[in-house]
């Protein structure tokens, strides 16, 4: 702590305050410590009696015993100024150690600034669901504003009119694919085996363990396969791009961006979402595969099925057009999870928590959309008999 | 009087390979207002660094008193630094906190106020920065200078002995810089407060600065050091010369004459 000048006279010596009237005038006398880290008087009898007390013209202070001081001191002087300041009467300050007179003079220089005081209202239930209501209006408004805007540049770019950067994709490609490779191999050669041990439990009832092959590949290629893509991108860059692009905008680079006439759209979401959209199908083929892979080890080591057997069913199952429909499938999703990651990012507000808020929407929106398209999708395929 | 407060002793500062300072030697005394000058890149911010323990010196060491920054155990370290306070040159506010919040951290960190006390010792603090009124605005709602003076409010927030300011006059306007350096002058004047400042303003340097160092970028040391006034009278180093009055004096026929022109 800061020590004043006249520390030496007082060690330790009790913080006290108290008032005396003489005529017009009140003095206060202020002696002891005066720090933070030390208990103080209250102010409040000294301030009703400035308050209460009948023609009285000045405030005077006796600071004869005064120890240490430091903020606390100030702070408290500054409240008796303001109460006597409403009361209108004049204060001496003179014989107020110079430091705390300087101290005050800079407190008061810059008045404060009244329009910018703010009022906490507490809000009922009917206006909270209200709000909440609005909020969500706002909220899907936005979802489409970003999304025609999306569509916009894309046109803009196409048409060679935005800018556009080749090493951008590239790089984005390098980060979302080959990078992902290791948690989509482990996780979809346990889906895999899980299938296989789920479906085993049914089917070795009846002896049909060879089916298991035809459950595996089929399950993997037309569902679970882009699903645990999707969920695992969903995470993995879903969640960086809603963090980078969140940071950008606390550091003001977007902003930077759209004053050279550069579109944020085109220059940073379109690479990404371009990126993802490439490597998802891609990261799908191979998840399947690796699925199929883990069915094939639970079926081959524990259900006295050979691994020709095996291959050749699985071969028989699984059709072109299952391939297909998980890869289109699987497209789907990388557009959504590139477009919740981009858009939480763009959204985002400007400060550490909300870019930490940006991830975690960007990441809760993606699996919501994710799956709410997979059943929509499913749905379909299985009407159109497909 | 001159009793030591911060000794820097063979001071060499790297990033990796990079030696962006060697052989640093200075004394700050306490009560002194210290500035560091030097040009853009020289590594003020990074001396700055080493100074409050965030960043571990390649050789020397910074003592506090006869106590080693860096030679210490981190029990100690943290006795040391929590004596000082530090505005950043970027505000380095907590973003997702208000202002009040902001700077009630250090105090309620380190006493058991209770809240409302608190309170009132933050609106005092906001008030010397001239702030009176904001305590309920996130950094992100403030212009530049405003958060740059709120973080000053926070590193002032528990009344630290030594304190150590990154730029803080930059982005202020003349008015408010001015008032900046008035409380930078009462705090060391009146409550014998250390301060250590970087700063580019010319007219703060002279008008607060007691003693100086000056850091140079191509040679990579410090060249010169002593109260900024007396370095503008004396010193023949054209960089120095030129630094100090703007580039317009190129240092071969000294720069007396300016002396009585400022202020
Ligand atoms: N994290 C870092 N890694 C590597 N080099 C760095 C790092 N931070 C700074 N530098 C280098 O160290 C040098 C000094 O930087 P520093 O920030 O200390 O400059 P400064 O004197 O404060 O400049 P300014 O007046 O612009 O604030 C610069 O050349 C910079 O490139
Ligand atoms: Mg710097």
């Amino acid at each position: 702590m800061i020590d004043s000048n006249n520390s030496s006279a007082s060690a330790n010596a009790a913080a006290s305050i108290s008032a005396n009237r003489r005529q017009q005038a009140l003095e206060v006398s202020i002696a002891g410590d005066w720090v933070l880290e030390a208990p103080v008087p209250p102010l409040e009898p000294v301030l009703a009696q400035i308050d209460s007390a009948s023609q009285l013209k000045r405030l005077e202070f006796s600071m004869a015993g005064l120890g240490r001081w430091d903020s606390m001191l100030v702070t408290e002087l500054v409240k008796l100024l303001d109460c006597a300041n409403r009361c209108g009467i004049a204060v001496d300050k003179t014989t107020l150690p110079l430091p705390i007179q300087n101290l005050l003079a800079l407190a008061a220089a810059v008045p404060e600034r009244i329009d910018a005081h703010r009022q906490q209202q507490s809000v009922s239930w009917h206006e909270a669901m209200h709000a909440a209501w609005v909020g969500a209006l706002r909220e899907s408004r936005a979802m489409l504003v970003f999304v025609g805007e999306m569509a916009l540049s894309t046109l803009a770019t196409v048409r060679g009119q935005a800018h556009f950067r080749r090493e951008d994709l590239w790089l984005y490609v390098q980060e979302c694919g080959p990078s992902a490779l290791p948690i989509v191999t482990l996780i979809s050669l346990l889906v895999g085996l899980i299938l296989a041990f789920v479906g085993a439990v049914q089917l070795s009832l009846f002896g049909a363990q060879i089916y298991i092959a035809n459950l595996v590949s089929l399950g993997m290629t037309r569902e679970m396969g882009g699903l645990m893509t999707a969920i695992i991108m969903s995470g993995r860059t879903g969640a960086a791009y809603a963090a980078q692009l969140g940071t950008m905008h606390v550091n003001s680079e977007i902003d930077a961006l759209r004053t050279m006439n550069l579109d944020p759209m085109a220059f940073l979401v379109l690479p990404r979402m371009l990126a993802l959209i490439l490597i998802m199908p891609l990261l799908c083929l191979y998840a399947d595969l690796m699925g199929i892979i883990g069915g094939g080890l639970v079926t081959v080591n524990f259900f006295d099925v050979s691994l020709t057997e095996y291959l050749d069913r699985t071969a028989s199952a699984v059709k072109m057009k299952d391939f297909t429909i998980g890869f289109v499938k699987c497209a789907v999703f990388g557009i959504l999870i590139a477009l919740s990651g981009c858009m939480r990012g763009m959204q985002c507000g400007r400060s550490a928590s909300a870019v930490g808020e940006a991830g975690t929407s960007a990441v809760v929106t993606a699996i919501v959309f994710i799956v709410v398209a997979d059943s929509v999708m499913t749905v379909i395929c299985n009407r159109l008999g497909i | 009087m001159a009793e030591a407060c911060i000794t820097v002793k063979d001071l060499t500062m790297t990033y990796g390979d990079f030696v962006i300072q060697r052989d640093l030697n200075f004394t700050i005394n306490r009560g002194d207002v210290f500035v560091v000058m030097g040009g853009n890149g020289c590594g003020k911010t990074t001396l700055l660094r080493h100074m409050i323990g965030l960043k571990a010196p390649a050789q020397g060491d910074v003592y506090y008193g006869d106590q080693g920054l860096w030679q210490s155990d981190p029990k100690t370290r943290e006795r040391i630094l929590s004596r000082t306070g530090v505005l950043f040159q970027s505000g380095a506010l907590l973003s997702s906190m208000t202002l009040a919040e902001n700077v009630a951290l250090p105090i309620t960190e380190a006493t058991e106020l209770p809240a409302k006390k608190v309170r009132e010792i933050v609106s005092y603090k906001l008030a010397l920065v001239g702030l009176a009124g904001f305590e309920d605005y996130y950094p992100s709602e403030l212009s530049g200078g405003m958060q740059k003076r709120a973080g000053l409010a926070r590193a002032m927030a528990m009344d630290p002995e030594i304190l150590f300011f990154d730029e803080p006059s930059a982005g202020l306007d003349p008015i408010t810089a001015k008032l900046l350096d008035d409380l930078i002058l009462s705090l060391s004047n009146a409550l014998s407060a250390t301060i250590v400042v970087v700063t580019h303003d010319l007219d703060s340097i002279f008008a607060i600065g007691n003693n100086s160092v000056f850091l140079d970028a191509e040679t990579h040391t410090m060249i010169a050091g002593g109260p900024p006034r007396q370095l503008l009278e004396q010193s023949a180093d054209p960089s120095i010369v030129r630094f100090l009055t703007r580039g317009e004096q190129d240092g071969r026929h000294g720069a007396k004459h300016l002396i009585g022109s400022d202020r």
